[in-house]
Order: C-alpha cells, then sequence, then structure tokens
C-alpha cells in the first residue's frame, strides 16, 4: 500500500504527468482474480464494484417496473393480484431509491473520480471504503432476498402504522437491510468530505475544484447528516412493530405525523443526494463538449451548497394534505420555491455556457443535454407540487409518480449513463462506439418521455398512484406509458451491449481523449494503481477551454466516424 | 497492490505525510460524531414529542426509574471521562505506563456503568416496568408510561451498545500502549477520546430525560 516502503516506488522517479500515458502500469495490473478485487482498498477498484452492483440492482428493480407497467396496461387488475402489485411497487421503489439512486454516482463515478480530480492517491480512507462497498451489497442482498421471498407492501416508504401494526409482510427484514445499506452510505460520506478537505494536491484551492467535486462534497454532508435520522427512523418502526411501544401508532398512543416528519426529513434531502452528483456530472460534460469555460463558475458551486442546505428545510412538503398545521405548510411551501432559485442558476448557467461555444453532439454531451431538459420538467412541475392548494389536488396521483421520476430518471439516470460514458475511456482505456452511444441517449430520451409525459396528463386528470386498476377512460394514456416503457427498456439494455463489446474489442484510449481539462485526464488510460506518478500541482481555474481546440476523437465522433 | 499491507503503524499510501493523516483521522471522526449526533438526534426528538403528549404519564413513570443508580452511574461516567482526559494529556507527554493505567482506569468506570445499568435493568424487570416482558403500571397513566419505558430501554440499551465499543476500543489501545510505544498514540488516543466523550454527552442528555422528568 505505502509508495514509500514499496521496493518499487514510482513517486521516486519524477516523470512528466504524460510521460507514463506511453506505458505505464494501471490499476487494472494488479490482477484479475477474485481476492485481487474483494480485498481491495482502491478506490478505483471499489468503484467497479459498486458499478457491477449497482447496474444488477437496477435491473431487478426494473424488472418490478415492467412488471407494473404491464399490469398497467389495461384496466382491469388481470397480470398480478393486488397484493402481489403492491410487492412489486414497493420492490421497485426501495431497490431504486436505495440500492441504485443513492450509490450511483457518487459510489461508482465520485469514488473512481474524487481522488484523481483532486490529485490524491487514494481516498482518506481506504478499508472503510471497502467495508461501506460490503455493508452495502450485504444489506442490499438481504433486503432483495426478503423481498423476493415474500415480499413487502407498505411502499418504500414504510408509512406507520400501516408497516408496524397492520402489514403482514416481511417489514422487519426489509427495515433490517435499509439500515445496513445506510452506514455504507454515512461512510461514503465522511470518506468524501475528509478526502475534500484534506487530500487536495498542492495549489488545488476551493474554487479551482471541478463542480464535480463541489457537488459530491454537499452530497456527502446530506449523506452524513440525513441518513442517520431514517437510521433511527428504521429503529423506532422496529421497536413499534416488535414490542408494541406506541411510537406512531395513535391507538397505542403515538403520533404518526411523527413518522412522516422524521422520513421525510431525511427522505427529501435524499432526492438531492440523487440530484446534486448529477448536476456535477453534467457541468463537466457541458463544459467539456461546448469547449467552453463553465458560466459563473462560482454561483455554480454557491448554488450547489444552497441546493443542499434549503433542502434540509423542504420536507413538510410531501406532508401537505397530513394534517400538519397549516401555517408549517405555508412555511413549508415558501421554502420549497425558494429551492427553485439555485437549481435555476444552474440551469441557466449550463444554458449561458453552451453560448458561443463549439458545441460537439457526442453521446455524453447528448446524455447531459437530455438532463437539462428534462430536469427543467421535474423542477418547473416540482414548484406545481410546491403549491398549497394545487397539491391538494395532485397528492398520491400520478402527477407526482412523473415529477419525480422526470427528476430521478430522465435527471440522474440520464446524467448518471452520461457519466459512465464520458469517463469510459479513463475508467477502461478503451473506446466505444460513439455511433451506437448516441442511438442508445436519443432512445432513453424518448422512451423517457414517451414512459413519464402521459402520468403528467394522468395525475392531472385524477389517476391516483399504487392501484393495479384503474377507470376505463384513464387506458389511452397508460398504454401509450406502457408503449413508451419498451422503448426506455431498449435504452437501457443497449449499452450493455456496446460497451461490453468496447471492454473487449474496443480500441486502446489515449489519456486523454476528449480533451478535456481536469486532474483525471492527466493520468493515463486507465490510471496507475496510485493515481498519479508525480503529484500534481495546480496553478490555475477548472475547465480552461478555448473554444475551437478539439480533439480528433471528438471530430471523429462529430462527423459520426466512430 | 493489497499484497504488500502498510505496516500497522506506518503511513498509509494515501497520505503525504503523517499530519495530513493526523488531520484526516481528526476530522474523520469529528464527521463521524456529527452523523452520531443526528442518529441520538431523532431519537430525542421522538421522546420529546411523546412526552408532550403524555406529560403526566411521562412524570409519573419517570419517578420509576432508581434515581440512586442512575446518578451514581452518571458519576461514573464523568469520573471515566476525566481519566480519558488524562490519557490523553499523558500520552501527548509519552508517559507511557501511566497512560496505560488511566487508559485501563476508563475501561473499568466504563464497565461498572454496564454492570450497573444491568443491575438497574434486572430491578426494573422486577418492578414491572418492562414492556413486553412483564409490565404492570398505574392504569391511570398506563399507556403513557409504556411509552416511556419503551424509550427508556431504546435510549440506554443503545448507548450502552455504545459505552462497550467504547470500552473495547480503550483497551486495544491500553494493550498497544503496553506493548510498544508508537508516535502515532498520542493522536490516536485523542481521537478515541473524542468518542469516549461522546458517549458521555449522550449520557448527559439521557440523565435529566429518563430520572429527573418529576424530580426537578
Amino acid at each position: 500500500m505505502t509508495s514509500a516502503s514499496s521496493p518499487v516506488a514510482t513517486g521516486d522517479i519524477p516523470l512528466p504527468p504524460n510521460a507514463v500515458a506511453a506505458r505505464g502500469s494501471s490499476y487494472l495490473d494488479g490482477g484479475m482474480t477474485l481476492r485481487s478485487w474483494l480485498l481491495t482498498h482502491d478506490h478505483k477498484r471499489i468503484a467497479i464494484l459498486y458499478t457491477l452492483s449497482i447496474t444488477a440492482f437496477f435491473f431487478i428493480g426494473g424488472a418490478a417496473a415492467t412488471l407494473i407497467r404491464l399490469e398497467l396496461a389495461t384496466p382491469m387488475g388481470d397480470v398480478v393480484s393486488a397484493e402481489t402489485y403492491n410487492k412489486l411497487f414497493t420492490m421497485h421503489g426501495v431497490i431504486m431509491v436505495w440500492f441504485f439512486l443513492i450509490p450511483s454516482i457518487p459510489s461508482t463515478l465520485g469514488n473512481f473520480l474524487l481522488p484523481l480530480m483532486i490529485g490524491a492517491r487514494d481516498l482518506a480512507f481506504p478499508r472503510l471504503n471497502l467495508a461501506s462497498w460490503y455493508l452495502y451489497v450485504g444489506g442490499a442482498l438481504f433486503t432483495i432476498a426478503a423481498m423476493l421471498l415474500g415480499g413487502v407492501d407498505t411502499g418504500w416508504t414504510f408509512y406507520a402504522p400501516f408497516s408496524t401494526m397492520f402489514s403482514n409482510t416481511h417489514v422487519i427484514y426489509v427495515l433490517a437491510g435499509v439500515f445496513v445499506v445506510g452506514f455504507s452510505s454515512i461512510l461514503t460520506g465522511i470518506n468524501f468530505i475528509v478526502t475534500v478537505h484534506k487530500m487536495r494536491a498542492p495549489g488545488l484551492t476551493w474554487f479551482r475544484l471541478p463542480l464535480f467535486v463541489w457537488a459530491q462534497y454537499a452530497t456527502s454532508a446530506i449523506l452524513v447528516l440525513a441518513t442517520p435520522v431514517l437510521a433511527m427512523t428504521l429503529v423506532l418502526l422496529a421497536v413499534e412493530r416488535l414490542f408494541g411501544i406506541g411510537i406512531f401508532d395513535p391507538n397505542l398512543g403515538g403520533d404518526p405525523l411523527l413518522f412522516q416528519h422524521l422520513f421525510w426529513f431525511y427522505s427529501h434531502p435524499a432526492v438531492y443526494v440523487m440530484v446534486l452528483p448529477a448536476m456535477g456530472v453534467v457541468s463537466e460534460l457541458v463544459a467539456c463538449f461546448s469547449r467552453n469555460p463553465i458560466f459563473g463558475y462560482k454561483a455554480m458551486a454557491y448554488a450547489i451548497l444552497a441546493i443542499a442546505v434549503i433542502g434540509f428545510l423542504v420536507w413538510g412538503h410531501h406532508m401537505f394534505v397530513s394534517g400538519q398545521s397549516m401555517y408549517a405548510g405555508v412555511v413549508f411551501s415558501m421554502l420549497s420555491f425558494l429551492v427553485a432559485i439555485p437549481s435555476a442558476i444552474k440551469v441557466f448557467n449550463w444554458t449561458a455556457t453552451l453560448w458561443h461555444g463549439r458545441i460537439v453532439y457526442s453521446a455524453p454531451m447528448l446524455y447531459a443535454l437530455g438532463f437539462v431538459g428534462l430536469f427543467t420538467i421535474g423542477g418547473m412541475t416540482g414548484l406545481f407540487l410546491a403549491a398549497l392548494a394545487l397539491d391538494v389536488h395532485l397528492t398520491d396521483t400520478y402527477f407526482v409518480i412523473a415529477h419525480f421520476h422526470y427528476i430521478m430518471v430522465g435527471g440522474s439516470v440520464s446524467a448518471y449513463l452520461g457519466g459512465i460514458h464520458f469517463w469510459w475511456p479513463k475508467i477502461t482505456g478503451r473506446m466505444y462506439s460513439d455511433r451506437w452511444a448516441r442511438f442508445a441517449a436519443i432512445l432513453l430520451f424518448v422512451g423517457f418521455n414517451f414512459t413519464f409525459f402521459p402520468q403528467y396528463l394522468l395525475g392531472m386528470a385524477g389517476m391516483p398512484r399504487r392501484y393495479h386498476e384503474y377507470p376505463p377512460e384513464f387506458q389511452t394514456l397508460n398504454v401509450l406509458s406502457s408503449a413508451g416503457a419498451v422503448i426506455l427498456a431498449l435504452g437501457y439494455l443497449l449499452p450493455l451491449f456496446y460497451l461490453t463489446w468496447s471492454l473487449l474489442r474496443g480500441p486502446r484510449a489515449t489519456a486523454n481523449p476528449w480533451k478535456a481539462t481536469g486532474l483525471e485526464w492527466q493520468t493515463s488510460s486507465p490510471p496507475p494503481e496510485h493515481n498519479f506518478d508525480t503529484v500534481p500541482v495546480v496553478d490555475s481555474p477548472p475547465y480552461a477551454y478555448r473554444p475551437g481546440v478539439i480533439s480528433p476523437a471528438v471530430v471523429q465522433a462529430r462527423e459520426g466516424t466512430g | 497492490m493489497t499484497a504488500s499491507p502498510a505496516p500497522a503503524l506506518g503511513i498509509a499510501g494515501q497520505f503525504e505525510d503523517v499530519r495530513q493523516r493526523h488531520a484526516a483521522a481528526t476530522l474523520g471522526m469529528w464527521i463521524f460524531l456529527a452523523t452520531e449526533v443526528l442518529f441520538f438526534g431523532a431519537l430525542f426528538f421522538a421522546y420529546s414529542i411523546a412526552r408532550a403528549q403524555a406529560p403526566d404519564a411521562f412524570a409519573a413513570a419517570s419517578r420509576h426509574t432508581n434515581i440512586v443508580l442512575g446518578t451514581a452511574n452518571t458519576a461514573i461516567l464523568l469520573t471515566s471521562s476525566l481519566m480519558m482526559v488524562l490519557a490523553v494529556r499523558s500520552a501527548s507527554m509519552e508517559a507511557r505506563r501511566t497512560t496505560v493505567m488511566l487508559l485501563v482506569a476508563t475501561a473499568v468506570l466504563g464497565v461498572a456503568f454496564a454492570a450497573i445499568k444491568l443491575t438497574e435493568y434486572r430491578l426494573d424487570y422486577l418492578d414491572h416496568l418492562v414492556p413486553v416482558l412483564d409490565f404492570a403500571f398505574d392504569p391511570r397513566y398506563e399507556r403513557g408510561a409504556r411509552i416511556f419505558f419503551g424509550f427508556y430501554f431504546a435510549t440506554t440499551a443503545l448507548h450502552l451498545l455504545h459505552l462497550s465499543i467504547g470500552v473495547v476500543v480503550v483497551l486495544a489501545f491500553a494493550w498497544r500502549t503496553h506493548r510498544s510505544w508508537s508516535p502515532e498514540l498520542p493522536h490516536s488516543i485523542e481521537i478515541v477520546g473524542l468518542y469516549w466523550h461522546f458517549v458521555d454527552v449522550v449520557w448527559i442528555f439521557l440523565y435529566p430525560c429518563l430520572y429527573l422528568v418529576a424530580r426537578a
């Protein structure tokens, strides 16, 4: 582990950063044995472990969604029973929220890139990083086993007292699994915060950090401060369910609103855990593929922090019809409008970054532009829901479903895939077919809108969520939605094929195929075990792009020959 | 890569020097404690809501806690924190034997706390104060008192779990200090101290919430 004590300390030989790109050793040279992966302390290998696990969980969660859309193709409950339907949407929610979206960008791209972007050899606590993956996989597998061997019908929100006193399903096991996965989030958050504070390369001041790093930092702060509240909430649920102590159930002297307050105190900030890292990714992509420095860099950094802070103060907008005080509702509504301001700053600044840039519509850029559009729609409809009076009508309808899928799937998943494509050459050392990738990005965008835009209309018309049957007049839009889901599924499956091809047959990537700025591009692809052969020194702000300077790979992508 | 693990007390490969390592470890512990504050914070919040809804029952139930043992335990835990602070100080002055003795004293007081707490649980059981197992209370307050004792056992058990982890870690450092001195130790012991004091602070909040509701 220690470069100082290792006999082949690469740090002893000062080489210019690009010299190693030709024939350096990479982190993948350490072997392909199971042991070399499962006992690794290398943040890059742990990132790969996370990527494989979240991808597997994503497709399990996706399978549940497939069955949901299949059921909703007709008004009658003809595919699954109501009980099974309840278990399916619970499974979909639990897996997608906790085992895919929350860890998605931070644990994969963040884990891989954070040390590289700040010029560090690893995260501050490599062993903790590995422990975090084990907690995650252990907890997730346990939960999924419980959900497959019986299931849970509470919805991912576990509302009490249904979850504590009435549901006859495997609630306790699922609570336990999610509890354990929560600690994985916390440990990752601690690791990232300490790394950003203490491990930056010489000269890398806070305002020279890439926005991706800012986003990971803010996300980590949320993980560290919100997740423990969820953990305790789950403990209290278990105490009520197992021992009949009246904490949430009014029949026992408890308070059901208390549950909602505690739950959303975590779960609303958790939305920002899903979207802030996506914003970080998109900032990198938009700057690189418009060959322009990020417009209003400082405003972007402050906006990230503002979203993280205000995000902690808006949880009550999930509870407008719960019976909380009207005054609380007004305050939460106003604060929810407030969070739109930094979000809008980000959208405007991405747009302004495109202005007078030399825009290249390569695959990562298509994903990024898709993010900006879909996030804008998702964010705007969020304002509908933040309006007290309108929300009464829209609560628990498909409008809410469409809104948060625009943010989490249209937004976060698009950005995640954009990031995977952007950094793929760095991670694997291989190029992929940009033409296929662009096709997948467009498929995803079209399929996504086809799936979820009809759900806005259904929600406006009053179709409630979480029922496996519905009145026949809603069928047309539901069929549209289900058909769109097929296209969306193709958009998700396609990358599996061409990226696998890239792994096996793809042309070798150079150190910096996109001619991007950022320290991660100054080391070889894939990077050596300790990332840099010499510690980089930073003396300039990020995103030093000049319109006009584009790389051969980018030209190739642009001309469709890639 | 992992084939050559870092020597136990050397500088791990990701750090430039010892100072960077110390700074990282200290910040890491503080952030972990921030997490813990929110973790217990949610519990205290739930307690406050429950108490506000049944103030009389909470007062009545609180009178049935064992104030003598609870107060004794408060004193014991505070003394253990004093020992810990002295251990941190003597470690920084590289007084090895004193450090070992103080760390052992800290752990012994921690064990004493746990022993008294378990005794108290037994007495609570004999007083029919354990929900689920055996609970009987003045019917006027029965419902609220059950909730109070639910919180009583949940909070003290969680605190006890944290304390037990602390005792194990403190003893491990006592053993390490006893076996051989290393320049890393003062800093590591300081970080253990942060954790120990946190566990103490949790108790400082638990004590009035559980024992002093109607005795103030």
